[in-house]
């Protein structure tokens, strides 16, 4: 008896004393700087616990007045993300995401922090899944030079909208409100609602043509947002983006824009 | 959790030193096929006990090309209960009792067709590691989108005639499927470690194949009714037949 109890003790210790080995593997790079979860950790506890809860699962305090719902960590499930579909994302993913903030959500930029502090986050961040210590996250995905955009351009872009089924959920104008769009879930199964082009708002993630051409081609992981990368090429895909860029309306557009540079992105 | 020190380094290489040579001795323990003449099989028959539940009709005006592909009414395949009683689409396989348990995913790629907006088979099973071919025989466009909890999710559009080649590397019982641009879509994936698997036919038939003698649990599951397991026991080169009777 007593002995079990020496053993459950002594593997007790030896659970906490890998977790906190694993704490401290799991590591962050973005450029020269190396992200330390440890002092991850002290940031997360003051800056993000509210929303993201003690143990990175998106049940924060805050979280039932917010809409959409703070990310649950520990699914390892990201939408803005250069990688495809399936895949983690790369630090520079996790990073851009904080920098910028995602706009119509809770989410802020937080800029404000040093650049260290959002990379140490950022390691503390990847140890709420393990799934960062067992897989590697894919290469980023190509993002060739964008061809001029045309009449042609557009016009073959809004043949694609249409023979890609873009239009069952964002609707044959871009509102959103296409025929699927009301049984739209996330993957947490809490409705979400399809981006409205006509709105001018600024997209989840990011801002630029590139950013868009990145969406088409990543999906947004944990959204009913697919990835197109098999479905359409490259060329394909910046049409469809020129297309898109045509839904807003101009006045809408301009606003968005200053916005745009208020906030900017790095 | 915020103990550090040399101590925990040198704990932590003791643990991969024991670890180490146990792991290469469980690893990699061939599938050894058991040789025909010792194989025994597993077959019989999912009944469904009482009242056939009434399916719901699908609506698929949204998409012209769903709708014309059916001129008869589509219902959902949540239960679905043939004249006799038999219920199809039911998952049986060995949940527990193998002594092995590293197998080969099979060369021949499971299939995953959409077909009239619809997937078929409405429940596939395949083998952790196998090649998935996600195939789209409708002129639409669709996407397909499986949920699972145990493996990565993603996303894929896939327009008429596209290959999408996946896999899923964790057993898990059974991934739903879905695709957000038809919501009537709903498909099941069921992901094995072995081979001792089988999903029952339109006459609630299901067949397991050699399976190696021992004493196993087996367990039938069905995407609405749950889970339901037997014991058996099987000798070198038995045909053993079971069966199992689900109720609402």
């Amino acid at each position: 008896m007593r002995s079990s109890v020496r053993f459950s003790m002594s593997a007790a210790i030896l659970i906490s004393l890998l977790c906190s080995a694993a704490v401290i593997a799991q590591e962050s790079h973005i450029g020269n700087l190396v992200g330390n979860a440890k002092s991850g950790k002290a940031l997360y506890v003051r800056y993000c616990i509210f929303c993201h809860g003690p143990n990175g699962d998106g049940r924060g305090e805050s979280a039932p007045y917010l809409d959409p719902k703070p990310r649950d960590f520990t699914k390892a499930l990201f939408k803005c993300r250069s990688t495809p579909s399936g895949n983690l994302p790369l630090d520079s993913d996790l990073y851009d995401t904080i920098t910028r903030g995602i706009h119509a959500s809770g989410m802020p930029s937080w800029k404000p922090l040093l650049k260290q502090e959002r990379v140490d986050l950022i390691a503390y961040i990847k140890t709420f899944s393990s799934a960062f210590q067992e897989e590697k996250p894919g290469p980023a995905m190509p993002i060739p030079p964008e061809p001029p955009n045309s009449p042609e351009s557009v016009k073959r872009g809004a043949e694609l909208f249409q023979s890609m089924n873009c239009w069952q959920c964002h609707g044959k104008d871009g509102r959103g409100h296409g025929p699927s769009a009301a049984a739209l879930t996330d993957s947490q199964g809490n409705p979400i609602t399809p981006f409205d082009f006509t709105s001018g708002r600024r997209f989840k993630c990011g801002e630029s043509d590139s950013d868009m051409f990145r969406d088409l081609a990543t999906g947004l992981d944990g959204t009913p947002m697919p990835s197109f990368a098999t479905a359409m090429t490259a060329d394909q895909r910046w049409d469809v983006v020129h297309y898109i860029r045509t839904l807003s309306n101009p006045k809408a557009r301009a606003s968005a824009k200053t916005d745009a540079n208020a906030h900017g992105n790095e | 959790m915020t103990k550090a020190g040399p101590m925990k380094n040198y704990l932590s290489l003791l643990i991969a030193v024991i670890a180490l040579p146990t792991l290469s001795l469980s690893g990699r323990v061939s599938a050894a096929p058991a040789s025909p003449a010792d194989a025994s099989s597993l077959t019989g028959q999912v009944k469904f006990e009482g009242a056939t539940p009434k399916q719901a009709r699908i609506d698929m005006s949204a998409d012209p090309i769903c709708f014309k592909a059916h001129p008869a009414p589509v219902t959902t395949e949540d239960i679905v209960v043939g004249t006799d009683g038999s219920l199809a689409n039911v998952v049986v396989y060995i949940s527990e009792g193998l002594t092995s348990h590293n197998f080969e995913p099979p060369q021949q790629p499971a299939v995953f067709e959409q077909k009239g907006c619809q997937y078929k088979p409405h429940v596939l099973a395949m083998q952790a590691n196998q090649k998935l071919d996600v195939v789209n025989s409708d002129e639409t466009t669709h996407n397909i989108h499986p949920s699972p909890n145990n493996n990565r999710e993603w996303n894929m559009t896939q327009p008429h005639g596209v290959p999408i080649e996946q896999t899923f590397a964790r057993e898990e019982i059974a991934i739903p499927v879905k695709c957000n641009v038809h919501p009537w879509m709903r498909g099941y994936i069921a992901v094995f470690k072995h081979p001792y698997f089988s999903v029952t036919d339109k006459n609630g038939s299901f067949n397991l194949k050699d399976v190696p003698p021992g004493t196993y649990t087996i367990t039938a599951w069905q995407e609405k009714l749950g889970t339901q397991t037997q014991k058996v026991t099987i000798g070198t080169g038995e045909a053993k037949t079971l069966s199992f009777t689900f109720k609402q």
